[in-house]
């Protein structure tokens, strides 16, 4: 069967894209941000996923005004880089993987989510940014299929947090029940605090970012009930991209270890916010079982003494 | 079209993208989005007033391009996502609008930047009403701190 095993974040913001495609990863301001996904990278490696699911969104690069999906998902076999303006970035299209996420969208529609089906799409650095960050250097393709999952958070409102984490519960039940033995990691993009627009652009609210991430990990319930006006006030108008995060947490199990975590002001006009969750493995979770069946009856001992 | 009073039009120096603001600025954004396409920025540079004319835009939301004024744009429904490609149209990068959104020179924004963002404290709402009671709200007075004029 195939399983969700870990989950990544990490913001997406246009200028790592630009600074990755004109070589000024070197640069000191730009050095400060790459070397805190150098650890990611060595992850993504040794984690080896058969399968990506890239949560983001598009940035009037696939979806203009005419037309605007709330959750769209990507189940065609390529999607090439968008021409944002000044030309697709240099990376290879990224692959689908079409029979999962067929299974996908029909588990999770059947569980009342009305996802939009995309045959034909273009991805925006909102999806490959991350894609760069993590998996690194894709010169010879990327090392894996990714399903892209793009949100709706441009027009408002994009869907709540509390809904975007119960699709993330869809999600995972999905991918439980797909056959093949597949190793899956989802990726939850976008974030954290900024504002890119308005008199008020450049806000950036570091402390509501440590709690968010905080949160993220061991309480994702408590960021469910965020409402879109308290993100936008606290985060910034479009820092309200982290309720894309919740996609990524709802598809993990309630308790996670955090393997990484990744924080930098600025990238441009961004705060970076980056996290590694693992799902526990079969094995620490019989340990820790053993570990509390011990304390249990340690306890009962301590009791009866 | 009446607007009704939303609880985000209390953020300051800021105009959430809702689908009010998405009808009224449907011309805006429909341009900016041609704009994706080499010879339609060659087209529109080469004579801007007449190439507007394709699109369903009021006198004042052309005015507004013509004179690059992007929180006029924001105000007028245009969203900050397809206003971009006018600023890449023109060879800005994405710090240059930002600072002219914000009133300052590409340099201060830059250096706010480095030096952490504008502080939340401050900046939470107009009416002051979500503002923290425990941080002397003195202290942020006057700290990049956006004006309420507009926003």
């Amino acid at each position: 069967m195939a399983k969700i095993i870990a989950g990544v974040t990490s913001s997406h913001v246009p200028a790592i894209g630009a600074a990755i495609d004109n070589h000024k990863t070197e640069e000191p301001y730009w050095k400060r941000v790459f070397s805190g996904f150098e650890k990611s990278k060595e992850w993504f490696a040794k984690t080896k996923p058969d399968v990506v699911i890239g949560v983001y969104n598009d940035h009037a690069s696939a979806f203009s005004v005419e037309v605007v999906p709330t959750f769209a998902l990507g189940c065609a076999a390529e999607f090439p880089p968008a021409d944002e303006g000044w030309g697709p970035r240099p990376v290879p299209p990224v692959k689908g993987a079409p029979d999962l996420a067929a299974h996908i969208a029909q588990s999770v529609i059947l569980d009342e989510f009305d996802l939009t089906i995309i045959n034909k799409m273009e991805v925006d650095h909102g999806l490959t940014v991350p894609m760069n960050l993590v998996m690194g250097d894709p010169n010879g393709g990327w090392p894996c299929p990714v399903i892209p999952l793009a949100v709706n958070v441009v027009l408002f409102p994009p869907p709540t947090a509390h809904r975007c984490f119960m699709l993330g519960r869809a999600i995972k039940k999905a991918v439980e029940s797909y056959p093949e033995d597949l190793r899956v990691v989802i990726f939850g993009t976008g974030g954290m605090s900024h504002q890119i627009s308005g008199p008020r652009a450049g806000l950036i609210n570091s402390k509501f970012d440590k709690a968010f991430l905080d949160d993220l990990v061991k309480n994702p319930k408590k960021l469910t009930k965020i409402k879109h006006v308290d993100l936008m006030r606290e985060a910034g108008a479009e820092g309200i991209e982290l309720v894309m995060w919740l996609v990524m947490r709802g598809a993990l199990d309630d308790k996670v270890d955090e393997v990484y975590r990744f924080y930098t002001v600025p990238a441009s006009n961004t705060a970076v916010g980056h996290v590694i969750l693992e799902n526990r493995s079969r094995k620490s979770a019989k340990k820790s079982a053993k570990k509390s069946a011990k304390k249990a009856t340690k306890k009962a001992g301590k009791k009866r003494k | 079209m009446p607007h009704t009073q939303k609880e985000y039009d209390d953020i300051p120096g800021t105009f959430v993208f809702d689908q009010e603001r998405s009808r009224r600025g449907y011309g805006i954004n429909m341009f900016c989005m041609s704009l994706m396409k080499a010879e339609n920025r060659k087209a529109f540079k080469e004579n801007e007033a007449e190439y507007l004319k394709k699109f369903p835009l009021t006198p004042e939301q052309t005015e507004a391009i013509l004179k690059r004024d992007y929180n006029k744009m924001l105000e007028l429904g245009g969203n900050i996502y397809f206003t971009a490609k006018l600023g890449a149209t023109d060879g800005h990068s994405f710090q240059h609008l930002a600072a002219v959104m914000t009133g300052s020179t590409q340099e201060d924004y830059a250096k706010m930047m480095l030096g952490g963002g504008r502080p939340i404290e401050g900046n939470r709402s107009k009416s002051g009403k979500h503002e923290r009671k425990s941080k002397p709200a003195a202290k942020a007075k006057g700290r990049k701190k956006v004006g309420s004029k507009r926003g």
